[in-house]
């Protein structure tokens, strides 16, 4: 299929996943509940990671990034398609090799005030995970990488004795990367990690998922909506919209030569922090909003605000195609 | 021609659990009319707290106005009684805030929520308060205004709440507008939809706009002039082209730094602020910027430095060496 043939030039694929839909069933009725619908989050996907990269996924709320991690991530069965982790196929796996996989697999949620258990102690939520899986059975040694953790991720380690409200924004994300790393993963979902942040403290997280990666050999998927952050932080990059990746690329390709009208509708609306920059930038907001995943529009799903749209593009969904090397385009009328 | 708005001086402080805060400490600043004033700063800088305190909004306890007056149209706002401060808010000058959700009437129609502000400020009857409702949501680029009216905020979209909300703000023909992270909420796309429209709508009815915002981006896009604010101050203002091009205090140098760009390729490593932010409760006489200030020396624990003249015409600074830190920052490059 499309997107599995892009690989072969770099390393082969960590994650390769296939024709991946996740729809939600809507329910009706207490007792006899009755399906009157379903919210189409992911609607076929095609999407690989290759290991030791960053993929970043960006998109607007509601487009599907994060129901695409929890996904892979297995937090969530999907309803069709196949998610390849290391040549295996983990959709349909059962709860004893899901603890296994959760080992080489983890996961950094956006907002540290709710991803940490407030009556637990930063030592109990670090050493909680290597109890689960099994690592460093000796509690003395498991103190140890305790405070270990502490430090690599840039906090005194004398924060094992502390709870989650002792501490500020920024330490509290310094603990819940440490707890990801707690199980020594090789994969890491980035869900919207440093969005809650403030400035200042965003650029020390960042800078401190870069030197993971670096020094445990990470690979990240980085889901995020600040398109800056992303440009900063990833290697390749793909756009979703309403369910559907539309465009997929090295990261400068898409930033300096985006080609799906989405794409470059998004890239238009961010503002640059520098005036003189702002002042030659003249754009058009996109017209509407985003359409509801229950009921999307026919066709390409970006149509009813496309500025390049034709009649053709409300009947047939357009593929996503390879129009340059490693660039792929969900569009018919881009080339 | 006078400031619309000047801002002598403000002090609001909170009284919690650990101590006081001084959220606001001495802030003066004007806005002219009809133009856009951004305050920046990361939370706790007291950005919000600041523009509350003009209008008065203040939950009293644990805050408290403790000093300073707000000159508004030739008077003070902090010395009039509250039935005048409740025509002054949403009549003289209109609310943007955060979350449109929260910040509407969840049991009214969108319709009455309008109405009842023309009604109550400008005594108007039903009808005519109808007629200018829908006026007032053709303004805003809602369609279909009429079945609008009817409708309640739960059934409106985010972006749609956001334009009801700036529909109401200007129902009144205000002066000025303070939005407090207006789009934080919103998508990208939806955001850049608001801000054009506030944009256009303050430039056409010539209405002054406070924006209140962590968005570097959206400054450097629609303001004119930029408050930075750290712990309670302005540490910096002055026109955005000269805050942005030639900042004169370390926090403005470091805050633009430390945000990676949009239109560049990666060049390096982002370089952070380093440390925390700083606790509100435990200020002390010195600089609150200088724990993690790169040229902090000993005079900057001595005292706080003053609002002064820097750089370019109407650019001011906070710093004991805002003079020397152009030539700083090249030797530390260098």
């Amino acid at each position: 299929m499309s997107v599995a043939t892009d690989v072969q030039s770099q390393a082969a694929p960590l994650v390769e996943v296939r024709g991946l839909r996740m729809h939600f069933p809507i329910t009706e009725g207490i007792i006899a509940r009755r399906k009157i619908g379903q919210v189409k989050a992911v609607d076929g996907v095609n999407l690989t990671i290759r290991r030791g990269e960053t993929l970043g996924l960006v998109g607007e709320s509601g487009c599907g990034k994060t129901t695409m991690g929890r996904c892979i991530l297995r937090l969530e069965t999907p309803t069709e398609g196949a998610i390849f982790y290391d040549g295996v196929d983990i959709a349909n796996l059962d709860r004893r090799s899901l603890v296994a996989l959760r080992r080489r697999i983890q996961v950094i949620f956006q907002d540290p005030y709710s991803s940490l258990n407030p009556r637990q102690k930063v030592g109990r939520i670090l050493s909680e995970p290597m109890k689960v899986h099994g690592i460093e059975p000796d509690p003395a040694r498991r103190t140890q990488r305790v405070r270990e953790l502490l430090s690599v991720c840039g906090l005194n380690p004398n924060f094992a004795d502390r709870y989650p409200h002792e501490m500020s924004g920024g330490q509290r994300q310094r603990v819940g990367i440490a707890r990801a790393l707690a199980v020594d993963p090789e994969f890491i979902v980035c869900d919207e990690a440093v969005s809650a942040l403030d400035v200042s403290i965003q650029a020390q997280i960042i800078n401190l998922l870069e030197d993971l990666r670096e020094k445990f050999n990470l690979t990240y998927l980085f889901i995020a909506h600040d398109l800056s952050v992303v440009r900063h932080l990833c290697q390749r990059v793909a756009v979703m919209y309403l369910g559907h990746v539309v465009e997929l690329a090295e990261c400068d390709e898409v930033f300096d030569n985006p080609l799906h009208p989405y794409t470059r509708a998004l890239l238009a609306a961010v503002p640059v922090p520098d005036p003189t920059v702002e002042a030659d930038r003249s754009f058009q907001p996109l017209p509407g909003e985003v359409p509801s995943p229950i009921n999307p529009p026919s066709g390409c799903v970006f149509h009813p605000r496309c500025p390049i749209a034709v009649d053709e593009c409300q009947r047939a969904p357009p593929e996503l195609r390879e129009l340059r090397p490693g660039h792929w385009v969900a569009c018919s009328q881009v080339s | 021609m006078p400031p619309l708005l000047e801002v002598r001086n403000l002090r609001t402080e909170f009284r919690t659990g650990a101590g006081l805060v001084r959220a606001v400490d001495g802030v003066s600043y004007t806005v002219d009319p009809g133009e856009t004033v951004a305050v920046v700063g990361e939370s706790g800088s007291g950005k919000s707290v600041g523009a509350l305190s003009i209008l008065r909004l203040i939950p009293d306890p644990p805050g408290r106005v403790v000093g300073g007056e707000v000159m508004f149209a030739g008077r003070d706002l902090m010395k009039l009684s509250d039935a005048e401060m409740r025509k002054v808010r949403g009549g003289e000058i209109g609310m943007v805030f955060q979350e449109p959700m929260t910040s509407l009437n969840p049991v009214l129609t969108i319709g009455r929520q309008i109405t009842e502000m023309l009604e109550q400020h400008r005594g108007s009857d039903r009808e005519t308060a109808q007629k200018r409702a829908i006026e007032l949501l053709g303004l805003v680029g809602i369609a279909d205004a009429a079945r609008r009216l009817k409708q309640y905020p739960h059934q409106l979209s985010g972006g749609m709440r956001q334009r009801v909300m700036i529909a109401i703000a200007l129902a009144c023909e205000p002066k000025l507008i303070i939005a407090d992270e207006p789009t934080t909420a919103l998508d990208v796309t939806i955001q850049a939809q608001i801000l054009e429209l506030m944009q256009q709508l303050t430039q056409r009815l010539g209405v002054a706009l406070i924006v209140i915002t962590h968005n570097l981006g959206i400054v450097a896009r629609y303001a004119h002039r930029v408050n930075v604010m750290y712990a309670g101050r302005i540490v910096e203002s002055g026109p955005a082209a000269s805050i942005y091009h030639s900042p004169r205090h370390p926090y403005t140098i470091a805050l633009l730094k430390s945000v990676p760009r949009l239109d560049r390729p990666r060049q390096a490593r982002l370089d952070p602020i380093e440390g925390q932010p700083p606790d509100l409760t435990r200020l002390d006489q010195g600089c609150a910027f200088r724990p993690r200030c790169r040229f902090a020396v000993e005079a900057c624990a001595a005292g706080v430095p003053s609002l002064d003249p820097a750089g370019a015409p109407g650019q001011f600074a906070a710093c004991f060496r805002s003079a020397e830190l152009s030539s700083l920052e090249t030797g530390r490059a260098a």
